[in-house]
């Protein structure tokens, strides 16, 4: 390896081609960070800052800019993400109209796009224009017919099939961290664990660019999960650019954090939701302070995206509703049907994915990647064309079930039999009576749900980025759209019965199918995630009022007490136990009555505890020490015989120092003596220079007695992020407790598998 | 704050200066829509009028501005008599809508180029790498003397240029070889152990 310094004229643009130098403070991958170095760190370079801002102009200056680069953080993370969401929702468009036809005036055009300036007012072509042509009127000439028909479907499952495969090649190729959701990692990063690569730069675009290949690829996956992932790329990649977040990675989770609530603000046009779901389900540690900054990059993204507008109606998402229909009392028990049944799905789902996930970890099934996800595309594909519903892409359906019928709807969810005397605007049209293309929208509709239930079981955690928001809500919203129809086709044909006759006069627009949709989409979601507040505020902030607020929250509510009657994880928890992360959830509650001693290391017949003395080693028996064991730390202790505890060293920062002093400072050999203490000690004449590390050396580790009690300990674990806690009784060093240690004894008390939890 | 400019290169990689590129070419996707000018093709008035007596329902498009985007100004030909028009309107529905085809046609043509940019690296990377790599023991000292002659007979690239070209060609592949370590070391941990990401 070239060394950068040594080459004349090289100049300072090329030292980042070179391989950057480890330097002390900074971590290893798939280790944990400590929060307080952290906090204590960041503390001191803000002192040093302040007092150094008194002395002139520029320093003054300096420390200004200081303060305001979170919020310069900030309004980059807002910007990026934003665009990076508007492009993604242009390409998405343009590709899945692709599988179906193209565009001849100009070819980036999606159909609707293409036939925006068409003159075909008649009602019925408007869906058609010249300009816009299917395959196989492109290539055979034939619109209709047997072989129109067959040549549309193999061109839309070669089109499908190509995108999928472009898609996993892609990530296989340039970066593999870009597959899944996301989400459980996030999670795992932010409550201090280090995962290099994962938010790095090529992650971001392979991410972005293959979020759009497999969503077009008519795949039953959705772009929200991955849009979180692709803003915490953003935030990392800015805060890479300032000292202050580069370096401290406490405060770099702050601007993570921010970022995650940027990414879901742009998913679903929905800042205040953005900010509540990083709030409950993504961050570990949220102060205020990243509260108000969070909402100013959720802000910020918003306003982008809507400045690129990406939809033509500067609406930031597809299904925006725009109705405001009353509801009725006695709607509530619909809604909360639909709240069970969303609990109820939720729980299937997360059974029989993690027990898919784990089939795929486990067995034969994981070592071909590229086929599963060719296989299902193929099959999602083949299953998915002829039926009208499932054809189109998961939003467009979300949308046409969320819409209300008006007077001139062309799908045959809205083909009611009309009056022809009536005179109503268009937005109060009454209750009708259901016409046949409503009976078959129904019975399409419940074979489109019976599938999207099955096919998103295997798709959601396959070898490509994968969502599983918008698969959730199309099929609470397909469950909601039936029982909505169903409702209101009760209340035309029996409006003499009690329950309608108080609120539901004949030629009046009682029941709104499009509100159950909604409902249903709120339950399943939230019977997956186990979202509370941030899902009913992303629902009403999608509705655009208030007046759905009380059904939604009936129907989340209860869809959570289903779900967790049956199990207490939602599907992110699921993944991260699935995947071992070591992630100590600060919802678990440990109402055990075990004590410190029964969780320690070294346990009754385990060699001693590895220590290093303060100043009786030498340079050799600490590097002995270090090559045998793999331990992060050592304890430093005053002597071997009385074992009483001075600090704590890491492992990583005694191998660079000793590194650095055999080649830095003279007269240091294999021979001299290491020593902690302010002074060297006492050694005879003629003896090697002594080593001093006591910089590296932490004064105040934590310690607790041995008597503790291990809810006291878990709970001091999460509140203040440590990575390991001595153990000691009457002030001499007994044993050490490791967070890995506290997560496998929690996993012991819940009967689970406590080799499970991997990593260090 | 200024100090890190160099950090700020030292500690990325080598594919930043593409994505420092991308992200410059995604900033010009903010400008289209900032842009005032705005094409008849962009703007257009959607009136959707429900079926009125013997009249079935039709939808009217126009390119009017704002204000003008209601019934009165857009439906024509106006189906009903004069009396009837007012009764008409009301039940009309006038939504105004816009787009910016410059901003589609930026995205869309940028994204292309992007993915058949990644394609090409990929097909690089997987087909015609490997066969360069095994024909590199034997041709590097042929190379290396090629060199020389050619900088002996041009006579005009000094010697210490020359010497500079082969350090950073060196450093390029290095920090590539880094980034190919780096690709396969998570591979394997996802792909094949399974370590991560189910």
């Amino acid at each position: 390896m070239v060394n950068a310094g040594d080459m004349n004229g090289s100049g300072n643009l090329m030292d980042f081609l070179d391989e950057p130098f480890p330097d002390v403070g900074t971590y290893e991958d798939f280790h944990t960070i400590d929060w307080l170095r952290e906090k204590s760190r960041d503390t001191d370079r803000h002192r040093k800052i302040t007092s150094k801002s008194k002395e002139s102009i520029w320093e003054f200056i300096k420390s200004l800019l200081d303060a305001w680069s979170g919020w310069v953080v900030m309004l980059l993370i807002g910007l990026l993400a934003g665009t990076l969401a508007g492009v993604i929702d242009l390409a998405v468009d343009w590709m899945t109209d692709l599988k179906e036809g193209v565009c001849l005036s100009a070819f980036w055009y999606s159909h609707e796009q293409c036939c925006w300036t068409s003159n075909e007012t008649t009602f019925d072509d408007r869906d058609k224009c010249p300009q816009w042509q299917k395959w196989s009127e492109l290539l055979v000439s034939q619109s209709e017919g047997a072989s129109a028909y067959i040549l549309n479907y193999f061109l839309y499952i070669t089109w499908a099939l190509c995108f999928a495969f472009l898609a996993v090649s892609l990530v296989r190729v340039f970066a593999p961290y870009a597959c899944g959701s996301g989400i459980p990692e996030i999670k795992t990063i932010l409550s201090g664990f280090i995962i290099r690569g994962y938010l790095g730069k090529w992650t971001l675009l392979i991410k972005t660019v293959t979020l759009v290949l497999v969503v077009s690829s008519g795949l039953s996956l959705g772009k929200e999960g991955p849009l979180v992932h692709v803003a915490c790329c953003c935030g990392n990649f800015f805060s890479s650019l300032f000292s202050k977040y580069s370096k401290n990675e406490g405060k770099r989770r702050e601007v993570l954090s921010a970022a995650a609530a940027a990414g879901v603000s742009v998913a679903f046009g929905a800042p205040i939701g953005g900010v509540l779901f990083s709030l409950e389900e993504v961050s570990y540690y949220f102060p205020l302070k990243t509260l108000w900054r969070s909402f100013f990059a959720a802000l910020v993204a918003a306003f982008t995206l809507r400045s690129i507008n990406p939809f033509g109606n500067s609406r930031l998402v597809l299904f925006y509703v725009e109705y405001h229909t009353p509801w009725y009392m006695a709607e509530l028990f619909p809604f909360i049907l639909l709240g069970v049944f969303g609990g109820l799905w939720g729980t299937l789902f997360i059974r029989c994915n993690i027990a898919w996930c784990r089939r795929r970890k486990t067995t034969r099934l994981g070592k071909y990647p590229v086929l599963e996800v060719i296989v299902i595309t193929a099959i999602t594909a083949i299953i998915a064309y002829p039926n009208p519903y499932t054809r189109r892409s998961t939003s467009e359906l979300i949308s046409e079930l969320f819409n209300d019928c008006g007077a001139l709807e062309s799908s045959q969810l809205c083909d009611y039999i009309n009056d022809p005397n009536m005179t109503r605007p268009v937005d109060d049209i009454p209750d009708r009576p259901a016409g046949p293309g409503v009976y078959s929208a129904m019975w399409q509709l419940a074979l489109a749900l019976v599938f999207k239930i099955v096919i998103t079981i295997f798709t959601f955690g396959m070898k490509i980025p994968s969502g599983l928001f918008i698969p959730s809500m199309a099929v609470g919203a397909m469950a909601g759209r039936m029982v909505g129809i169903g409702v209101e086709q009760l209340a035309y044909h029996h409006h003499d019965w009690i329950i309608f006759r108080n609120w539901c006069r004949p030629g009046a627009d009682c029941v709104t199918p499009g509100l159950y949709a909604m409902v249903g989409a709120a339950a399943c979601l939230g019977g997956v995630t186990r979202m509370t507040v941030s899902l009913v505020v992303i629902m009403f902030e999608l509705t655009g009022g208030l007046e759905y607020i009380v059904p939604l929250m009936a129907a989340a509510v209860t869809s959570k007490w289903v779900a967790d009657a049956f199990g207490k994880e939602g599907i992110y928890e699921a993944h991260i136990h699935l995947n071992g992360y070591p992630f100590l959830d600060v919802k678990d509650e440990f109402t055990h009555r075990t004590l410190a001693t029964d969780v320690m290391r070294p346990r009754r017949g385990e060699a001693p505890l590895s220590v290093l003395t303060q100043d009786s080693m030498t340079v050799e028996d600490v590097e002995t020490l270090i090559k045998e064991t793999d331990y992060n730390g050592f304890p430093v202790v005053v002597s071997k015989d009385s074992e009483r505890l001075i600090g704590f060293a890491q492992r990583r920062e005694l191998i660079l120092a000793i590194k650095n002093a055999r080649q830095r400072q003279d007269g240091v050999v294999s021979n001299s003596i290491v020593y902690f203490t302010e002074d060297p000690p006492e050694l005879p004449p003629n003896s090697p220079h002594p080593l001093k590390l006591r910089r590296i050396l932490n004064l105040s580790p934590f310690t607790v007695t041995d008597h503790t009690p291990m809810e006291t300990v878990v709970d001091i674990f999460r509140k203040l992020g440590l990575r390991q806690c001595l153990v000691t009784r009457s002030g001499r060093l007994l044993g050490i407790i490791t967070k890995k240690d506290v997560l496998r004894h929690m996993a012991q008390m819940a009967n689970q598998d406590p080799e499970s939890i991997m990593f260090n | 704050l200024f100090p890190q400019a160099p950090r700020m290169f030292a500690q990325s990689s080598w594919p930043s200066a593409s994505s420092v590129l991308l992200l410059v070419l995604l900033g010009c996707v903010l400008c289209p829509p900032a842009q005032a000018s705005k094409s008849s093709e962009d703007i257009r008035c959607k009136c959707i009028c429900p079926p009125y007596r013997n009249i079935s329902g039709h939808i009217y498009n126009k390119n009017v501005s704002q204000k003008d985007c209601n019934c009165l100004h857009v439906v024509e030909p106006m189906p009903v008599p004069g009396n009837d028009v007012e009764a008409y309107c009301l039940l009309c529905e006038c939504k105004y809508e816009e787009r910016s085809t410059t901003t589609i046609k930026v995205i869309i043509i940028i994204y292309l180029s992007v993915v058949g940019a990644l394609l090409l690296y990929m097909a690089f990377l997987v087909l015609v790498d490997p066969l360069i790599r095994k024909a590199d023991p034997y041709t590097q000292p042929l190379h290396n003397e090629e060199d020389s002659e050619d900088t002996r007979s041009l006579a005009t690239v000094p010697a210490p240029a020359g010497a500079r070209a082969n350090t950073m060609l060196e450093r390029v592949e290095g920090a590539q070889q880094r980034w190919k370590r780096q690709v396969q070391e998570q591979r394997k941990t996802v792909f094949d152990r399974h370590k991560m990401l189910s």
